[in-house]
This record gives C-alpha cells, sequence and structure tokens, in this order.
C-alpha cells in the first residue's frame, strides 16, 4: 500500500470512529420535529465521492459495524445498508457528467440517507417486526432526509478537508480554482 | 474507463464486505452474542460516556434549536391539553383527597414507595438514532448494583428496563421500543393488558390484551401492573405511571396510551435496583 492510500485508510479509520461517537453520543440527542439527523449515511456517502467506491464500501463497513456494536443492535444490518450506500456514491461520482458540481454532494447526500433510512426499515421487516409500525415511521424517515440534505453540504466540505492532503488532486476544490482564474477569453487578459 | 481488473477488484470487495454483513446479521441471531454485546458495553461505555461530556454544550445548543422549532407546533397542542387538565383536576380533587385518605389507612404508600427498593440514578450518555432501535445507555452497572431486567423511571413515569449491564455501563430498552411488553392496568378500572409499541411513534403506545368488556375511556391513566402470576414474574413493580389514555378504537380494538415520560429527551433516570415485584 502506498504512503497515500496508508494516510488515507488511518484518515478514514479515524473519522469513523469519530463521527460515530458524535453521532451516538450528541447528534441522536437532538430531536428535530420530532426526526433525529443521521450522519452515517452522510459521512459515508462523502467519503465514497471522494475516495471511491471500494474506500467508500469499506468506510460504509465499519462504520455500520461499530454502530451496530456501540448500540448493540442487530450486528451486520448497518454495515450491509452502508456498504451499498458507500459503493453507489463511488460509482456516481465516476459516472455524472460533472463530478465537481455544487449541488451533486447534496444531491448524493440527500439520495444516499433516503437509500439507507429506507433499506434499514426494509431490513427491519425482513428479520421480523413482532410490534405493529406506525405511519408516523414515515414521516421520521421523511424528516431525517430533510435535515439530511441540509446537513449534506456542510458534511461534505468537513470530509473533504479531513481526506485533502491524502486525496491528492481529488481533494482539491477544482471549482474554487476556476473561479479564481480569469476565463481565457476574459476582457482581463491583455494580449 | 476503468480496465477489467479494477472492476472485478471492486466487485470483489463489494460482495465481501456484503457476504460478512450477512453472515453477522445470522450469528446475531438468538443470545449467543449476549457476552460479546456486553464486553462492547464495557470498552465502549467509558469512551461513549467521555464524548458524550465533551459534547455537552454541542448537544445542548443544537437541542436548543430543536426544542424551539418543536415548541411552536406544540404550542396549540398544549393549550388543549392545559384545558382538558384543568377541567379533569376540578372533578378529580375530592377523589384525590378521598384516596389519599384511604391510602394512608392501607398502608399503600410504603408498598409503592420506591424510594424503599433502591434508586440508583444514571446519566443518559448514548441512544440510538434510529426509530427502529428505542435503546440508551446510562453510566450505572453492575458496580452499582444494576442488573438486566431492572426498572427504569424518571420523575414523570416508566421509562424502561434494563437490556445489558455491564460493570460501569447498561442499556435500557424503553418501553418505546419493538421488544418491549410492560404487564399493565387501567388505574381507574383496573382492567389489565400488555403496553406494547408502535414503532416509529413514540408518544403512541398501544395497551392490548384487554378483556372482552373491560372499561377504556379516554384520559384514563395506566399504570404497571406487576405479577399477577407466579408463572410469569414482571420486571415492574405494581402502580409506576406509564401514561394516559388518548384514543380508545373500538373497531381496531386499540386503546391509544401516551407515555407520561418524554422519551425523546432523557438525560437522567432512575433505576429501580431492587423492585418488590
Amino acid at each position: 500500500m502506498s504512503t497515500n492510500g496508508a494516510q488515507l485508510s488511518v484518515r478514514l479509520a479515524l473519522l469513523a470512529l469519530v463521527a460515530v461517537l458524535v453521532q451516538i453520543a450528541a447528534v441522536s440527542q437532538v430531536s428535530v420535529f420530532g426526526a433525529t439527523p443521521d450522519l452515517a449515511p452522510l459521512i459515508v456517502v462523502a467519503a465514497g465521492m471522494l475516495a471511491g467506491p471500494v474506500a467508500g464500501a469499506l468506510m460504509g463497513f465499519s462504520m455500520g459495524l461499530f454502530i451496530d456494536f456501540a448500540l448493540l443492535q442487530t450486528l451486520g444490518v448497518s454495515s450491509l445498508v452502508l456498504v451499498v450506500v458507500g459503493h453507489f456514491a463511488g460509482r456516481l461520482r465516476e459516472t455524472v457528467r460533472d463530478p465537481d458540481a455544487t449541488l451533486l454532494p447534496l444531491a448524493a447526500g440527500a439520495a444516499g440517507s433516503a437509500v439507507a433510512l429506507v433499506v434499514f426499515s426494509i431490513m427491519q421487516f425482513l428479520l421480523g417486526v413482532e410490534s405493529p409500525v406506525s405511519l408516523e415511521l414515515i414521516r421520521q424517515i421523511l424528516s431525517t432526509v430533510l435535515i439530511n440534505t441540509l446537513l449534506a453540504l456542510p458534511v461534505y466540505a468537513l470530509v473533504r478537508r479531513i481526506l485533502a492532503p491524502s486525496l491528492g488532486d481529488r481533494g482539491r476544490d477544482k471549482r474554487g480554482r476556476r473561479g479564481r482564474r480569469p476565463s481565457p477569453i476574459s476582457p482581463l487578459i491583455q494580449p | 474507463m476503468y480496465d477489467r481488473k479494477t472492476v472485478r477488484r471492486r466487485r470483489a470487495v463489494l460482495g465481501l464486505l456484503v457476504a460478512a454483513s450477512l453472515i453477522l446479521v445470522t450469528a446475531s441471531f438468538g443470545d449467543g452474542l449476549r457476552s460479546i454485546e456486553r464486553g462492547a458495553l464495557e470498552v465502549l461505555g467509558p469512551i461513549q460516556e467521555g464524548a458524550s461530556n465533551i459534547l455537552k454544550p454541542v448537544r445542548d445548543a443544537a437541542g436548543w434549536v430543536g426544542d424551539t422549532l418543536d415548541a411552536k407546533g406544540d404550542v396549540e397542542d398544549l393549550r388543549s391539553e392545559r384545558d382538558r387538565l384543568n377541567r379533569e383536576l376540578i372533578a378529580e380533587r375530592g377523589a384525590t383527597q378521598e384516596n389519599a385518605r384511604l391510602r394512608r389507612l392501607l398502608g399503600m404508600d410504603q408498598r409503592l414507595g420506591l424510594d424503599q427498593q433502591g434508586l440508583v440514578e444514571a446519566r443518559v450518555y448514548g441512544r440510538s438514532p434510529t426509530a427502529w432501535y428505542a435503546t440508551v445507555t446510562v453510566n450505572k452497572g453492575t458496580k452499582d448494583g444494576v442488573r438486566e431486567g431492572d426498572p427504569v423511571i424518571n420523575g414523570a413515569g416508566l421509562v424502561g428496563r434494563v437490556r445489558i449491564a455491564s460493570g460501569s455501563s447498561a442499556q435500557v430498552l424503553l418501553i418505546t421500543d419493538a421488544d418491549s411488553g410492560v404487564p399493565s392496568k387501567i388505574n381507574e378500572s383496573g382492567a389489565s393488558g400488555i403496553v406494547e409499541t408502535a414503532v416509529g411513534d413514540p408518544n403512541d403506545l398501544r395497551l392490548n390484551f384487554l378483556g372482552r368488556g373491560d372499561d377504556a375511556s379516554r384520559g384514563q391513566s395506566v399504570v404497571t401492573a406487576g405479577s399477577t402470576s407466579p408463572r410469569y414474574p414482571s420486571f415492574f413493580p405494581e402502580g409506576i405511571p406509564i401514561g394516559r389514555i388518548t384514543e380508545v378504537d373500538e373497531d381496531e380494538g386499540t386503546v391509544h396510551v401516551r407515555p407520561f415520560a418524554d422519551l425523546r429527551r432523557l438525560d437522567y433516570v432512575q433505576i429501580v435496583t431492587d423492585p418488590a415485584t
């Protein structure tokens, strides 16, 4: 493994650890409109988009496993959901026409959160639920997706900042660079 | 764009991780992983508690914003609730005085006195973000006399019971978790049933298994029933308030109960370490 690869792995592992602790100890205890923000899909989406599908899937697996262990939930459910989210977030960046589009992390964060919450619920149904399920659950999922959408851009920016030193060119804000440099046909450029 | 080797490697990693997750899901069934769960609680508990202490200012600030947004929607509900409670209060004042007199006579205060059953105050430092798992983690464990199954209360009423306890931490299964079931009775009529949850709505418990013709109506309060039979001992002592009946659906045969305790905002709870069930 190259130095950059090793450095990236360490950064991803530390990010996963800190993010899960922040989620459990602080974010989960904040309720907005009866719903709780869920940082895990946002961070996995950001990691996948910045570091690629393999890193995204590995990040999803380790974060999910840590969440399930820390909260004593059914092991493997969160991992399975977040592995898929991380992989497809990485693939998304490779398939879109403009991977540096401003709103791409926002759309990816919203879609990743929706997929994670819906697939998690489907998994719970498949594993068997003895209690009735309230329709309120749908409202909670929608509220969480909405809150996560609002948080998607700041979380993406934060993850990029943390991973940037290990990402080389991929971690740089190309939009910013383009914005500062005048276009070749700009009247500001003197021949 | 990518060579076949890269694509194959990616697919192999994805397949491996999905397979590992499915193996973990399968292994999680049953009580085989109970000791691993206790170990995880023992190791991760202090780390989570430390993180919770450090992040308290952030949590408080974010909680204030969330509370403010929520409060706007709650004002109308609370006004109508206040008016209804005022009417009930006037009607029940006389009955309360009589009840207090009778309770003194019967010595029930002592029998229900939870203060004599070993209360351990614990701080909540972790909670699950998903509606599917209604659990919180607290900073007291077996070293403080906490045992698995001990009831957990707060100032308002029943909160849940201890699911897993390690040396210095414990996980509490809230009454809004899908795995929770509390033997209960309607305080006014004595009709007994089991309080269960409807996943996704922490403000709507269901009182199930009431007998045919049992009296249940809006506004009545629901309390724990204690152990009604030696064959089916309850975790919970008799008389802990659970909630108030908000709706009786005759068609579905469902009694909806709103819990007294605000289970979405729990900072401190009390664990009844020596419950007289």
